[in-house]
């Protein structure tokens, strides 16, 4: 399967049906995203494929030939880690992958980082440290820079 | 191991339909994959697939347009598409609205009505809005297409009236001039929920049409309920001849059948 992964192409020989989150962690050694549930509910293998945040548990391999894949080791590093760390959005880690690319796509589109925009843009990605304030918050300051 | 079953990724309609005249043993269709992936995680049904049909890159099978008096829509549209599309929202913002209610982005930008249609999950949160809007179901395959009304579609729990070689391309929702859609889910939280309890109902043109979802073993017309809101009769008497709800995980029998009623009563006041 050919396919380009944070801007470099990559070809991998795997089952059509292993899921882009294996394919990323096991072929290509990105361990960013995470597997929290397995089932889309909680967000922590959360990727952008071709531009749009998907889930990357429940997506087969074959449907992503040709396709355009970043994962939070392609997000350039700066302020919006480093809020995430100065606001205390980041505390055991897991949802955090997820949470970045999420708050990347969002930022990328330019909204206005309203309290509601900013929680509709991570819904689908839980956090069990945070209660999801800090989260906002680190967003927030991002947009406000 | 399930990841061994093989698939083919269709380009193309024609593509598509090839692999269904084949019918290769245990052949299941995967677009969006957010009910199909979760349930090959959970190992869920998996010894009945033998192959995998992706349409996920079928050009055909997407867009929307009004066109001969139907809003259309192509069954890989996915709810994010729904929720944006002006033609959606001009003419059944019912359909936008219950869009945004599925999952959060990262669902809305993979699942597509097609797959809510043929996953025919009894809480299907699109269901009943079609069921009330008397939608019709384009199927096709080598064999040719044909429309089925929506309310002829779901013959019994996750049993639908796809044949082995069938593939559903279009969704075709009347546009009746005067007519308004609306609906309610009830879940346990106001976003992100498995709906415990969806109502959708069509009055102001055309006979009025109640649906109910989460209250028996498919997405449910509710004729008798239609017949006493149209007659005078007792709505909640006749409704409940219309359910059939049970206990589970997400509520109670009870609960679904006095809340659907309850719903119902608001959304025809």
């Amino acid at each position: 399967m050919n396919f380009v992964v944070n801007g470099v192409a990559r070809t991998v020989e795997v089952y059509g049906l292993k899921r882009l989150l294996d394919v990323l962690r096991e072929d290509l050694q990105l361990t960013g995203a995470k597997e929290g549930c397995g089932e889309g509910e909680c967000g922590a293998c959360a990727v952008l494929i071709d531009g749009e945040l998907v889930n990357s548990c429940l997506v087969a391999a074959a449907q992503v030939e040709g396709a355009q894949v970043v994962t939070v080791e392609g997000i350039p590093t700066g302020a919006l880690q480093s809020c995430f760390v100065e606001k205390g959005g980041a505390q055991c880690g897991i949802c955090t992958p997820g949470m970045i690319v999420a708050a990347h796509k969002f930022l990328q589109s330019g909204a206005e980082a309203t309290d509601g925009n900013v929680r509709e843009a991570i819904a689908g990605n839980l956090c069990r440290c945070t209660g999801y304030a800090k989260i906002v918050e680190a967003v927030q300051a991002v947009a406000r820079r | 191991m399930i990841s061994r079953i093989p698939v083919t990724s269709a380009r193309s309609l024609a593509e598509a339909h090839e692999v269904l005249s084949a019918r290769p043993p245990g052949l299941r269709v995967l677009a969006g994959g957010t009910d199909f992936m979760a349930a090959l995680n959970a190992r869920v049904g998996t010894e009945r697939i033998g192959h995998v049909l992706d349409i996920w890159q079928v050009p055909e099978l997407r867009g929307i347009e009004v066109r001969d008096g139907f809003l259309r829509i192509g069954a890989l549209t996915t709810y994010a598409e729904l929720m944006r599309s002006n033609e959606v929202l001009s003419s059944l913002p019912a359909l936008s609205a219950v869009s945004r209610e599925v999952g959060a982005v990262a669902i809305q930008n993979r699942g597509t009505l097609g797959g809510n249609v043929c996953n025919a999950s009894p809480a299907g949160d699109t269901l009943p809005l079609l069921l009330a809007a008397e939608a019709r179901l384009i199927v096709g395959g080598p064999r040719g297409e044909r429309s089925v009304p929506v309310d002829e579609f779901f013959l019994g729990y996750r049993k639908t009236a796809l044949g082995a070689d069938e593939l559903l391309q279009r969704i075709d929702l009347p546009l009746l001039s005067g007519a308004r859609l609306s609906y309610r889910k009830v879940g346990t939280r106001k976003a992100q929920s498995v709906s415990r309890v969806l109502v959708a109902v069509r009055k102001g043109a055309g006979p009025l049409r109640i649906a109910a979802g989460c209250v028996g073993p498919i997405p449910l017309r509710c004729k008798h309920a239609e017949a006493a809101a149209e007659q005078g009769g007792d709505l909640r008497e006749a409704l409940l001849r219309d359910i059939a709800p049970i206990d589970d995980i997400r509520a109670t029998a009870v609960y679904r059948g006095r809340v659907t009623a309850n719903v119902l009563l608001r959304l025809l006041e």
